[in-house]
């Protein structure tokens, strides 16, 4: 299945999916230094979104969580890639000073968390092979 | 700027501006005159945040315009007196260091707009810090859109911001009328009011600008506490006051009205009042920091007297330098109060520290139950002086 969003941030990459239908707040809701979703009653609660290309309507919470992705890409434990339907400034700011590929504008209801993923942030594809 | 040409950390500002501006559909790019930068306590910011500041610090990024810091996580010079580990001020430094190689300016406040970062009339900003953004666009007319930290640090480093939002005459009218039937009169019933309202902004997720009819007068005292509390509680950026802002008289009121009745104010203030007197063990004065005014009128309640309670202020510290000359620094002193200057009790390290806060304000009263867990009571200026002194 082929998608085309639109560019938040540039790089390719490929991998597997981590879909969410619940927002992301990365300031208090994932630990820095393990990479897995602390946010109580998240759906991904306990879950790593390390090496993983993570998919999720959009970001919430504090303006910090820009600096949560930047520290969690320092200590190599960022996702490979985003996918949003709707990026915000949160999001869109962490993916670019962690240099994270990022494309929004894609109908995220429709991945599933398991299927393999490529994305290329400079056109805005993005291609879902299920498995 | 976005080729590298500017240098490393120029070309990742502008980066994150261009993608601002993809997002929220903005046309151009505008030149901004003055920039106010949130994320500069070590709390929120952590090892990550620094990092990040460091990395564009050593990328060469420099300031192209006025820019102003938030409040840091401590008070500069006298930390030690007010308990902040060793540690913790090393981190704060480092992150005050990065700023200073910037050619940022490091006066740490939440109120720019008192100690020469003052914009006037229709100027295009980009600042964060949630009240300062209220005041910068309501009471003085310049214009703004809320900043986050990283954004804010992109437009000093460029000295630019994406056109959109509240940069734009559209953005800006007003979208509900509120009828003021309730009598503000203190520096805590601003806040109250400001709660009252804030809380009734959104409609079908989308935020409202108001403009509010029936404040006969505002001081400048009052509207900083006003916005601070519409800014918490409301998320607002914008407001118009009949009379007393300066876009009020282009305005046309909307149909749509919301009435704010002295009962509306009374609830919002019971809200913020969970503790009893007698619970209180923490006394603080200057959310957003106090003026020089206010620190006048505490020298005044303050002199000859011994206060029972830790009692912080919370200032610029230019505003305190004021309050030096005049003497009234030592006065508040004498009477035990200390002055925690370039920091406040939103940012600051005190979780676990307290059990009760007095206050007259609002927005202190969100953070102290949200961050800290403390109860609160919020009280009228001269009312919290006199709880310190029971």
């Amino acid at each position: 299945m082929k998608l085309q969003g639109r560019k938040i941030y540039q790089g390719r990459a490929e991998g597997e999916a981590l879909v969410t239908s619940m927002g992301i707040s990365f300031f208090g809701g994932v630990d820095p230094e393990t990479g897995i979703v602390v946010e109580k009653g998240h759906q991904l609660e306990g879950q790593s979104i390390s090496g993983k290309i993570l998919v999720f309507p959009t970001g919430k919470g504090s303006t910090v969580g820009s600096y949560t992705l930047y520290r969690l890409k320092r200590n190599g434990l960022a996702p490979l890639a985003i996918v949003n339907a709707e990026c915000e400034t949160i999001t869109a700011v962490g993916c670019i000073i962690s240099e994270i590929p990022c494309v929004d504008k894609i109908p995220v209801e429709q991945v599933k968390t398991g299927a393999f993923i490529t994305i290329d942030g400079e056109s805005g594809a993005v291609e879902v092979f299920d498995s | 700027m976005l080729h590298g040409q500017h240098g490393q950390a120029t070309q990742k500002a502008m980066e994150i501006l261009t993608a601002l501006g993809t997002i929220y559909g903005a046309e151009r790019m505008l030149p901004v005159i003055s920039v106010q930068i949130a994320g500069v306590s070590y709390a929120n910011l952590g090892e990550a945040g620094l990092e990040f500041l460091a990395e564009m610090a050593d990328g060469g990024g420099k300031a192209r315009v006025l820019t102003t810091l938030n409040p840091a996580g401590m008070d500069v010079e006298n930390w030690q007196a007010l308990g902040v580990s060793q540690e913790f001020a090393v981190n704060q430094q480092r992150v005050l260091n990065a700023f200073a190689r910037m050619n940022v300016i490091t006066t740490c406040s939440c109120t720019p707009y008192l100690v020469g970062n003052t914009p006037h009339f229709g100027e295009h900003i980009a600042w964060a810090e949630s009240s300062a953004v209220c005041y910068a666009n309501s009471v003085l007319g310049a214009r703004t859109n809320r900043e986050g930290g990283p954004s804010a640090l992109a437009a000093a480093l460029t000295g630019r911001t994406p056109a959109y939002g509240y940069h734009l005459d559209e953005n800006r009218q007003p979208t509900v009328t509120v009828v003021v039937e309730g009598c503000p009169v203190e520096t805590n019933d601003f806040g109250a009011l400001g709660k009252a309202i804030g809380e009734k902004l959104t409609k079908e997720g989308k935020k409202r600008v108001p403009y509010l009819t029936g404040i006969e007068q505002a001081s400048l005292e009052q509207l900083k506490s006003f916005c601070a509390s519409i800014a918490t509680y409301g998320g607002a950026a914008l407001f118009h006051m009949a009379g007393i802002t300066p876009e009020a008289s282009r305005m046309i009121p909307p149909d749509e009205t919301i009435v704010i009745t002295q009962a509306d104010l009374d609830v919002a203030t019971q809200a913020m009042t969970d503790a009893t007197s007698d619970e209180v063990d923490f006394v603080s004065l200057g959310c957003p920091h106090l003026s020089i005014k206010e620190i006048a009128r505490l020298a005044e309640l303050l002199a000859g007297k011994k206060v029972t309670k830790e009692f912080w202020i919370t200032t610029a510290r230019p505003v305190k330098q004021m309050a030096d000359m005049m003497g009234y620094t030592q006065i508040i002193e004498a009477s035990g109060a200390k002055f925690a200057a370039d920091t406040c009790c939103v940012v600051a390290p005190i979780q676990g520290r307290f059990k009760a806060l007095a206050t007259d304000s609002a927005k202190a009263c969100y953070y102290a139950y949200a961050k800290n867990k403390f109860k609160t009571v919020i009280k009228s200026f001269d009312e919290v002086v006199a709880e310190a002194l029971k």
